[in-house]
């Protein structure tokens, strides 16, 4: 039945530093316009003020792409990335906000952050993705997503470009899958489009 | 993580005993300063922290200062300045008098900046600066004209890239660790504390900077807090915001008109 196939998951959030652009960019590209879920996305970046980032993935994708602005609504088939010398938060299930707060594990915005506050609010129903990096970054945070009962995913670090972010997380918390880059579209489909079983 | 109740609780003891209104504060931010403030004083529980408040006045300044974020620099968004240089100072300088408010302007790198600004305009002396803050303690620095040298290569940077020509050092001394700003831009100043949450318009400015200090807040108290500054501001005169502020969907929306630049810059055209 129609009920029964709605997937529980419908946050995704997705971290990276050092490598992580490109695996970014092959994803939003393979990604379907009607997905049913909200992508949040917290890349670590020289704190250039213009938005070449959200041009870049733009170009590459279907779904709407918004590089965020305090109180934004939180709407689902669009792509939402953390402004740079900004954190993002969750400030209820409708709504985002930010934070100019002292930067955590050199930065801001800080991966960790985002995901502390996307598990508190959406618990279930998100998927943490943490990718290629050379920086601590994230790890706590992915522990935290899958404590409150959320999905969480490391990039391989046999094949990330930099291991050492997806590691940490490996090490720190047993994540649910590890899964190769280019893998990455499909295993989030499989996970997010409703299947009749 | 706190529990909301718990920030409730803590939020009402402000209020009720001391008269620190925060309730219409952002959530998740303020979330987030509790538990800093738990880590970095070492409390072992949320109780304990509630016990100090409620028995030690003198930790109020502390917990005022650490609830709130402070995090500032000079010229912070140099093309929002190179807008003010180009398409602000013109205007203002048709006027005889100069009235500007920084509304939580933290340790004062804002209105510096702006000071600086108006002097290479050559308007700084027929400006005065109002520099507020809810925190007494920030604001005692912008009367030092005091700032980490440690900052002044990116503060630097930023200036070039607002369109300074100078040598930026030709504006501070340098004292062991400092950068000690002349006194002309300090003389042009007027320092006071004000909480935007319950304190009210006290003059009428040509042009009012807000950064950074509404997305603490939530979106009822951004409205109560624009129609201040609404009323604070004469017609044709001009709001700054953050980076990533907007007064879009607010109650004055209609009375603003954004500069053609994408900066954060309204004008008030009625
Ligand atoms: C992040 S700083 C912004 C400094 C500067 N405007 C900038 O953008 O770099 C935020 C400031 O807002 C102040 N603030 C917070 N709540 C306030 C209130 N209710 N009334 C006045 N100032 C407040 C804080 O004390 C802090 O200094």
């Amino acid at each position: 039945m129609a009920q029964n196939a709605i997937t529980p998951y419908q946050y995704v959030v997705l971290g990276g530093s050092a490598g992580s652009l490109e695996v970014i960019l092959n994803l939003v590209e393979r990604l379907p316009e009607h997905l049913n879920a909200v992508i949040i996305i917290v890349i670590h970046r020289k704190n250039d003020k213009d938005s070449i980032l959200q041009e870049l993935i733009a170009n590459r994708t279907r779904l709407s792409v918004r590089e965020v602005e305090d109180k934004d609504p939180i709407q689902f088939n669009t792509i939402y990335l953390a402004p740079p010398d900004y954190h993002l938060l969750i400030e209820n299930k409708e709504l985002f906000s930010l934070d100019s707060s002292e930067k955590i594990h050199y930065s801001r915005p800080s991966i960790d952050v985002t995901f502390e506050s996307v598990a508190e609010v959406f618990g279930k129903s998100v998927i943490g993705v943490l990718l290629s990096g050379a920086n601590a970054d994230g790890a706590a945070g992915l522990a935290q997503i899958k404590r409150s009962g959320g999905y969480t995913i490391a990039q391989n670090p046999a094949t990330a470009e930099v291991a050492y972010m997806p590691q940490q997380a490996i090490n720190l918390t047993e994540v649910n899958d590890i899964v190769n880059a280019d893998e990455l579209a499909d295993v989030l489909k499989q996970l997010l489009i409703p299947h009749i079983s | 993580m706190i529990r909301e109740e718990e920030l409730d609780l803590l939020l009402n003891e402000l209020y009720q005993r001391y008269g620190y209104d925060f309730t219409n504060y952002a959530r998740a931010s303020l979330k987030r300063r509790v538990n800093r403030l738990l880590t970095i004083d070492r409390f072992t529980s949320f109780a304990e922290l509630f016990y100090r408040v409620k028995h030690d006045p003198d930790y109020l300044t502390h917990l005022v200062e650490e609830l709130t974020v402070n995090v500032t620099e000079m010229f912070r968004d140099p093309a929002l300045f190179k807008a003010i240089r180009e398409q602000v100072l013109p205007v203002l300088a048709t006027h005889p008098f100069i009235r500007i408010w920084h509304a939580g302007c933290s340790t004062g790198e804002e209105v510096y900046s702006m000071a600086i600004l108006l002097e290479e305009a050559n308007l700084l002396h027929k400006s005065l600066l109002y520099a507020t803050d809810l925190n007494p303690s920030v604001i005692e620095n912008i009367k030092k004209g005091l700032f980490p040298l440690s900052q002044m290569k990116q503060y630097s940077e930023n200036y070039i890239l607002s369109g300074g020509k100078k040598e930026f050092s030709s504006y501070y001394m340098t004292r062991y660790e400092w950068a000690k700003f002349d006194d002309r831009f300090k003389s042009k100043m007027i320092v006071a504390t004000h909480n935007l949450v319950s304190d009210r318009s006290f003059n009428e400015f040509q042009l009012i900077f807000c950064r950074n200090v509404l997305i603490y807040f939530d979106k009822e108290l951004q409205d109560k807090v624009l129609t201040l500054f609404d009323n604070s501001l004469e017609r044709l005169g001009f709001i700054v915001l953050g980076s990533k502020e907007n007064l879009r969907f607010s109650g004055i929306a209609d009375s603003y008109a954004q500069m053609e630049n994408k900066e954060k810059i309204w004008r008030k055209m009625r």
